[in-house]
């Protein structure tokens, strides 16, 4: 998949200078290309001048970074206790179930990815699933497959 | 407003501000937190817009949106002051109504109204819902009063009044003495006298020093911090100034976890606009005092939380602890004196140099001053935060304040203090909520969430979760932490599938000694708590998995069967329909049976049926 190296040099401008900015930087990567194409990293080491190495040892530690493609649409299940003692993992199940993808797998056609967060601090309507960090509070099994249908059936409109 | 201004101007500004606001116009607050926003409060926002449209009642009525007022059980929120009529799970569909009845007729609207699950009675006014009647709310006081994107709202309710006092009527010696004075302890969960800290960062001599936020909120279960950010953002931008001019720190940093979209949105608009005022940058309010803020995203590591980790992860490296001393106070970032507090810790100063230590020191217990916020969540009637006075007993907190637990269930554990914490038994609920009072009894305040459990929740389950959360944050650096959490997490993962053995138990404490003293930070020191305290008061619980393989909460798949109660099972199919494995059968109108043989325990049927004809056993 190539990616507009113009709009990398843009982003890693805007958040950052030297190697202090280096998560800042590639968090913004992130944001836009929901992973970190390897381009785009020696951009940020050119750019901030820092060694390679170190980004990935970097990549590596921190969870919220994903150095493989991730899907158009990012599930995420909250796994925060609240949410856990409310059956969140059955959640998790039946996304396996409708999409056959697993915790930090993406589907095939690289629409969704499913991801567990820690906690979304919503603990009040748990459990919380998000797409595309839209909430949707006070889940159970049975919503799962009418909520990510939502997000397929999109997708056929705007195909057409 | 770009100019800076003068404390003269600023009290000028407030008055102007008060007097173009007429206090008895009604103003519908709409509750704009990630808990209400899940729940679509955006929509209902804007269809209470249109209608004030189309009945053209503009001048009649304001419409705001505030941040977290802390029930969001009962979501979305919409409040209608100056009467506070409370209003509850209201759709877009309601707006119109509301408009109508209470705005134009000044009627109620019934059927949004909060009923009490106890009495069954309805309850008009914010302030006499049970919820809200047994709270002190001091910090939590503004949010859902005012909008977090305006700073003149903050402004209005003496906002930025301590800066200016500080700055020109008190010496940086004289805030730190207030603060001391106070004895406000740390509210990031190990209760440490901010006073002190900030004393040990100032004495030490160097050219530069730095003061951090920490609202890295990673404990599951906890969000008062989103809370007060979303709610409230400019009292944690004035906490921080106050003590950055006690400490004599020039730059500050806010740290704050990228899952928390809509508070970063939030604190970053804060700043922006504090700039404009000239409460942050060069030379605040016209003084010789300047401090400046930026904010920094976490990047999903639970470790960051810890200081000497987030104080690596704001140097753009990988947040592994290091070891202490040197502590932060003598060399933190970049080497340079830093001071860490928690969001809460922040957004008391302000507070306490406005009112005063000795107004301070009468809310709570004798070594534990003022309140605290708790995220009360889990099985309980209601949910949200709450803030109340320190030293309160567990049972007050939960059946006065939380009204119990839901469906007739029987209550048995509360959880604090996330990873770190332990799960305190329903025989303990006379014990007061303090830092102290909680470490004895082998769990910590924490940051201050608190997850009910009922009779549905396995504690061996519970302790699992908790391992497997601190088997994937260890961040590997220490031996015991990442191997023997580890190991921990596998003994209790057998124990739930039934493989359980004599002896683990044992085992189990054995380990656990080992990870608490072989750790260097918290995470590894704490990581136990779960699995000791569940141990202790429910030793009980791992003994039925152990010796007779059995789940008496219903909850270890592998050791648990569903099954239909046939006198319950009217046959309405609706239960075969959803089961993703084909392992329900019957005629329709007849009851039906689990083949349990292909049967995955996903527990769809037992969601699904409305007759409550689906058990475990």
């Amino acid at each position: 998949m190539a990616i507009d190296i113009n709009k990398v040099e843009t982003i890693i401008g805007e958040h950052g200078k030297d190697e202090n900015d280096l998560i800042q930087a590639m968090l913004a990567i992130q944001e836009e290309f929901h992973y970190l194409p390897p381009e785009a990293l020696e951009k940020i080491s050119e750019q901030l001048n820092v060694p390679m190495i170190r980004i990935y040892q970097v990549a590596a530690f921190y969870k919220v970074f994903s150095l493989e493609p991730r899907g158009k649409h990012i599930i995420t299940v909250c796994k925060g206790t609240a949410c856990h003692v409310r059956g969140s993992s059955m959640l998790v199940d039946q996304v396996d179930r409708v999409l056959k993808i697993g915790p930090g797998q993406t589907t095939e056609d690289l629409q969704f990815t499913l991801e567990e967060v820690n906690c979304l601090g919503c603990c009040a309507i748990g459990p919380v699933m998000t797409i595309d960090n839209k909430y949707y509070g006070n889940m159970s099994v049975s919503k799962v497959e009418r909520v990510i249908n939502k997000y397929v059936e999109k997708e056929v409109v705007a195909d057409d | 407003m770009t100019e800076q201004i003068t404390p003269v101007e600023l009290e000028k500004q407030r008055d102007q501000i008060l007097s173009s606001r007429d206090a008895s116009k009604p103003t519908i607050m709409v509750c704009g937190g990630t808990g209400c926003l899940a729940l679509e409060s955006d929509k209902v926002a804007e269809a209470l817009k249109k209608a004030i449209q189309d009945q053209g009642v503009d001048a009649k009525v304001e419409l705001k949106t505030t941040g977290c007022p802390g029930f969001c059980e009962q979501g979305p929120l919409v409040v209608v002051h100056p009467e506070k009529i409370f209003y509850t799970h209201v759709k877009p569909k309601d707006a119109k109504d509301i408009i109508t009845e209470t705005i134009t007729n000044g009627k109620v609207v019934d059927r949004l109204l909060y009923t009490d699950p106890i009495t069954e009675n309805k309850v008009l006014y914010e302030q006499d819902i049970p919820f809200y009647k047994q709270q002190t709310r001091v910090l939590l006081k503004n949010s859902g009063i005012i909008d977090p994107e305006k700073i003149e709202d903050y402004i209005a309710v003496d906002g930025y009044k301590a800066v200016s006092k500080a700055l020109f009527e008190m010496t940086s010696e004289q805030v730190l003495e207030e603060v001391k004075k106070a004895n406000l302890r740390g509210r990031g969960g190990a209760g440490f006298p901010a006073a002190i800290k900030w004393e040990l960062c100032r004495k030490e001599k160097s050219d530069q020093r730095y003061i951090i936020c920490n609202a890295d909120e990673g404990d599951p279960g906890a969000f008062q911090d989103r809370g007060i950010i979303e709610g409230n953002p400019h009292s944690i931008l004035e906490g921080m100034i106050l003590g950055a001019y006690a400490i004599g720190a020039s730059k500050g940093y806010i740290y704050i976890r990228h899952e928390y979209p809509l508070a970063v949105k939030v604190i970053k608009q804060a700043i922006v606009q504090a700039r404009e005022y000239g409460f942050l940058g060069n030379n605040i309010l016209g003084s010789d005092f300047s401090f400046d803020l930026e904010v920094q995203l976490g990047a999903g590591a639970f470790v960051c939380g810890e200081e000497t980790a987030m104080m690596a992860s704001i140097e753009g490296r990988v947040g592994e602890p290091r070891t202490r001393p040197p502590y932060p106070a003598q060399k933190g970032l970049w080497g340079k004196p830093t001071n860490i507090n928690n969001t809460k810790t922040w957004a008391w100063v302000p507070h306490i140099i406005n009112n005063g230590a000795d107004w301070f020191a009468s809310i709570g217990n004798e070594k534990n001053r003022g309140t605290m916020i708790f995220s009360l969540v889990g099985k309980v009637n209601n949910t949200g935060l709450v803030e109340v006075p320190m030293g309160i007993s567990i049972r007050e907190l939960i059946e006065g304040i939380g009204g119990g637990v839901p469906k007739g269930k029987k209550l048995k554990a509360v959880q604090t203090g996330g990873p770190s914490g332990g799960c305190i038994p329903e025989s303990m609920f006379d014990l007061p909520m303090d830092y102290d009072s909680l470490r004895e009894a082998g769990s910590i305040m924490g940051s201050g969430g608190v997850i009910v459990m009922d009779e549905d929740t396995c504690m061996v389950d519970v302790a699992r979760y908790f391992l497997e959360f601190c088997k994937f944050e260890s961040c590997g650096k220490c031996t015991a932490c990442r191997e023997g959490v580890k190991r921990m997490w596998e003994i209790v993962d057998y124990i739930s599938r039934g493989y359980g053995e004599e002896g683990d138990i044992e085992l189990l404490e054995e380990i656990a000694h080992a990870v608490k003293i072989g750790s260097l930070c918290g995470l590894g020191q704490t990581a136990p708590n779960p699995v000791l305290t569940t141990i202790k008061y429910f030793r009980d619980e791992y003994e039925a998995h152990i010796r007779d393989k059995t789940c008496p909460a219903g909850v270890c798949k592998a050791l648990i069967t569903f099954e239909i109660i046939a006198d319950n099972c009217p046959g309405c199919t609706l239960c075969a329909r959803y089961c993703p494995v084909e392992a329900i059968s019957g005629e329709k109108g007849k009851p039906h049976v689990i083949d349990e043989s292909i049967c995955i325990r996903c527990g769809v049927c037992r969601d699904v049926c409305n007759y409550n004809a689906v058990v475990v056993r």
